[in-house]
């Protein structure tokens, strides 16, 4: 029989303030290792972090989608002998010259400032290679990546930084920038280590200054002024080049309505995993949508207007292969950009750089001074890139061959492609355009929301 | 003797106007260029490239003389937003009023405004000239990089707000500056500069009385301690 009253079982011991406390020794949910460092390090130097690249955050992705290639339901192409285009025109709802390209990927805005002039120069040539295009950036056009990109699209932004009526005209197209998906509402970022005698010089600023540009348009503001300034720009150009409204992704429904009504032959929807050169963190990793949930919008906006035919529509933001191509096209884009990617196939994040003396020449120890290793490098902002890419330095510039990296970045471009194709043909189409949604299925119910395809193994669409 | 080209936008598009001036004008010995009826349409004599004079005779819309290169312009009216954006040299006159955002991000050249200005004047200037000979609103010269802005009346709420290099002269009051700006002193070289700028401007006013308002240059670099100063 047990007679012990409670306080019989009370141990004697130590007061619990010395013994540690009795509750179990987890870490929390919410304020986990990342949230406290960065917590502790807010306090130590009182600015929040800056760094480029794109959001690392696990979204929702195209991974998420897989194709219903073709079986007894559906007839393949022979997959190593049958054609399958992939031939993109951009641009044909009002300009008298639209954008004639070889493959749907195209390269996405990326300034000379942000990225060396022997990584405008790569890219290019790489896409020109290709019969694609590259894209200017905040910062203005280079005669070097006028000389080496056969179809160049030139940004108009709310900087302005180098911006004129010459290099409009000797533009391709023109890309009006309203946002990116890494920092939608937000202006660009240079920071002074960057703002090199050429840099400054091209955006009429002081060497050495931290450069934060604006997000308003200098001249006009809202979508009913936008629609006369793409007059002007039309205007000044006679007609003849397609323009691009750019926008990050956010209120995608409305902002794509709103630049086809402004008079857009092509739009350009950036998701949130789009890249920057360097923004605040918080700015990529908590603004915008993912690409996944910003396509199907783009797609309904231009459905409802009846404009699919009319207006092109390009995806970017975290496309990185043939298969990421393939979906996109599927779910209504005409054609992707790239920035990140391209990067990555310039040597970004590579442990060594090529050099054509000396061969391959590691430089993880200038990764480790930036605070970085190779493979999670960030620190484009910091102009220190230990391979050349995102750096003014003149001696780390010359980490980049501009030919070599050409060849890499060529390379890229064609297996994505090649891969597009390949799944085309498995899905029975003899044009990479005539993908679609109805050859996709969702691996998870996010996706199969976002996607507006069904789980696979089911014909439920959620919130059908 | 010079040749006159007279255009009427009651029976021709802004799009033929602009073609004309683009294509054919060059080289064609015609030198002056007379646009009636513009009634407010938006665009005109955009994008020109070379050395003209063009008379727009009545009230204009947005973007008037537009990334203008060589040509003289003169509106006799009033004009809407942005005349005169991204100009790189030549002239554009306006002997009204003007709206918002005049002469934004003008690289060179010279725009004289005869009458007030709106807001935003000369935002993000790069190295044009602005005279306004009456007043400007709010915010006018906003980011301004480079050139020169003078404004013979009263300056609205933030002038030169994050101000770089341009420099700003003002002959009346100035309601507020904006971040960064701050005013300087007169000094005999910023009086001869204003003396020859408002005699090719043909604007009346004594170069003395005017108030410099240049960069302080302390939002130059990332400052955490500047809050919501930038």
């Amino acid at each position: 029989m047990n007679d012990r009253s409670p306080d019989d079982r009370q141990l004697p011991g130590p007061p619990s303030d010395l013994a540690g406390g009795p509750e179990p020794q987890e870490p929390s949910a919410s304020f986990d290792s990342d949230v406290m460092a960065y917590i502790r390090r807010a306090t130590q130097c009182g600015l929040y972090d800056i760094r480029g690249m794109g959001a690392k955050r696990r979204l929702p992705t195209f991974d998420d989608l897989v194709f219903l290639t073709a079986s007894a339901s559906r007839y393949p192409l022979e997959g190593y002998r049958e054609q399958c285009s992939s031939r993109t025109v951009l641009g044909a709802r009002f300009a008298s010259r639209p954008i004639e390209l070889d493959i749907p990927i195209t390269i996405a805005g990326m300034s000379f400032g942000s990225l060396s002039a022997s990584a405008k120069d790569a890219l290019g040539r790489a896409a020109s290679a290709m019969g694609t295009s590259t894209t200017t950036g905040d910062g203005g056009m280079t005669p070097e990546e006028r000389e080496s990109s056969k179809t160049l699209v030139y940004q108009c932004l709310p900087s302005r930084y180098g911006f004129n009526p010459d290099d409009l005209r000797a533009a391709d197209a023109i890309e009006i920038v309203l946002g990116q998906g890494a920092k939608p509402g937000g202006g660009g970022m240079l920071l002074g280590q960057k703002v090199s005698s050429r840099v400054a010089g091209m955006r009429t600023l002081p060497e050495g200054i931290d450069q934060r540009s604006a997000c308003r348009h200098p001249d006009w503001t809202g979508p009913d002024d936008l629609a006369i300034k793409i007059e002007e720009l039309r205007e000044i150009t006679d007609w003849e080049k397609p323009i691009y409204v750019k926008m990050g992704a956010t209120r995608v429904v409305d902002d794509v309505k709103l630049a086809v009504k402004a008079g857009a032959d092509v739009v350009v929807i950036d998701g949130m995993q789009g890249g920057t050169a360097a923004t605040q963190q918080v700015f990529i990793e908590h603004t915008g949508i993912p690409t996944l949930a910003a396509l199907p919008l783009a797609v309904e906006a231009l459905e409802e207007m009846d404009m699919v035919e009319d207006v092109g529509l390009i995806i970017s933001g975290g496309i990185r292969t043939g298969a990421d191509v393939a979906k996109a096209l599927a779910l209504g884009a005409d054609a992707v950009s790239i920035g990140q990617a391209a990067l990555i196939a310039l040597g970004c994040n590579n442990r060594c750089y090529h050099d054509a003396a000396e061969g391959w020449v590691d430089v993880e120890d200038d990764y480790r001074q930036l605070g970085a290793t190779p493979g999670c490098c960030h620190h484009c902002h910091t102009g220190l890139c230990p391979v050349g890419i995102t750096t003014q330095d003149q001696h780390l510039e010359q980490r980049l061959h501009p030919e070599t990296a050409a060849g890499w970045v060529r390379n890229y471009l064609q297996v994505v492609n090649m891969e597009v194709t390949t799944l085309a043909r498995a899905c029975g189409k003899s044009d990479v355009h005539h993908l679609e949604r109805e050859d996709l299925a969702a691996l998870t119910i996010e996706a199969a929301a976002m996607a507006r395809v069904p789980l696979a193994g089911t014909s439920w669409v959620p919130g059908r | 003797m010079s040749d006159l080209m007279e255009f009427d936008l009651s029976r021709v598009s802004v799009r033929e106007l602009n073609r004309y001036l683009h294509a054919d004008l060059p080289g064609s010995g015609v030198d002056r260029v007379r646009i009636s009826n513009p009634n407010g349409l938006h665009s005109l004599a955009v994008g020109l490239d070379c050395e003209v004079e063009i008379e727009i005779a009545g009230h204009a819309g947005y973007f008037i003389a537009g990334m203008n290169k060589l040509a003289n312009v003169t509106v006799e009216g009033n004009v809407g937003w942005s005349v005169g954006e991204n100009m790189m040299s030549g002239e554009v006159i306006v002997r009204g009023h003007a709206s918002e955002s005049a002469g934004a991000s003008a690289r060179g050249g010279l725009l004289v405004i005869d009458g007030n200005a709106s807001s935003r004047c000369g935002i993000s200037l790069k190295g044009g000239r602005v005279v306004v000979a009456g007043d400007v609103g709010h915010f006018s010269a906003f980011m301004a990089q480079a050139g020169t802005m003078v404004v013979c009346g009263n300056a609205g709420a933030n002038l030169g707000d994050s101000l770089y290099e341009a420099v700003l002269y003002v002959g009346g009051a100035i309601d507020s500056l904006g971040a960064d700006a701050r005013e300087e002193p007169l000094e005999a070289s910023d009086v001869e500069l204003l003396k020859g700028l408002l005699g090719e401007a043909g604007v009346e006013a004594n170069a003395e009385n005017f108030r410099r308002v240049a960069s302080s240059r302390s939002l130059y670099h990332w400052n955490s301690e500047a809050h919501q100063e930038y």
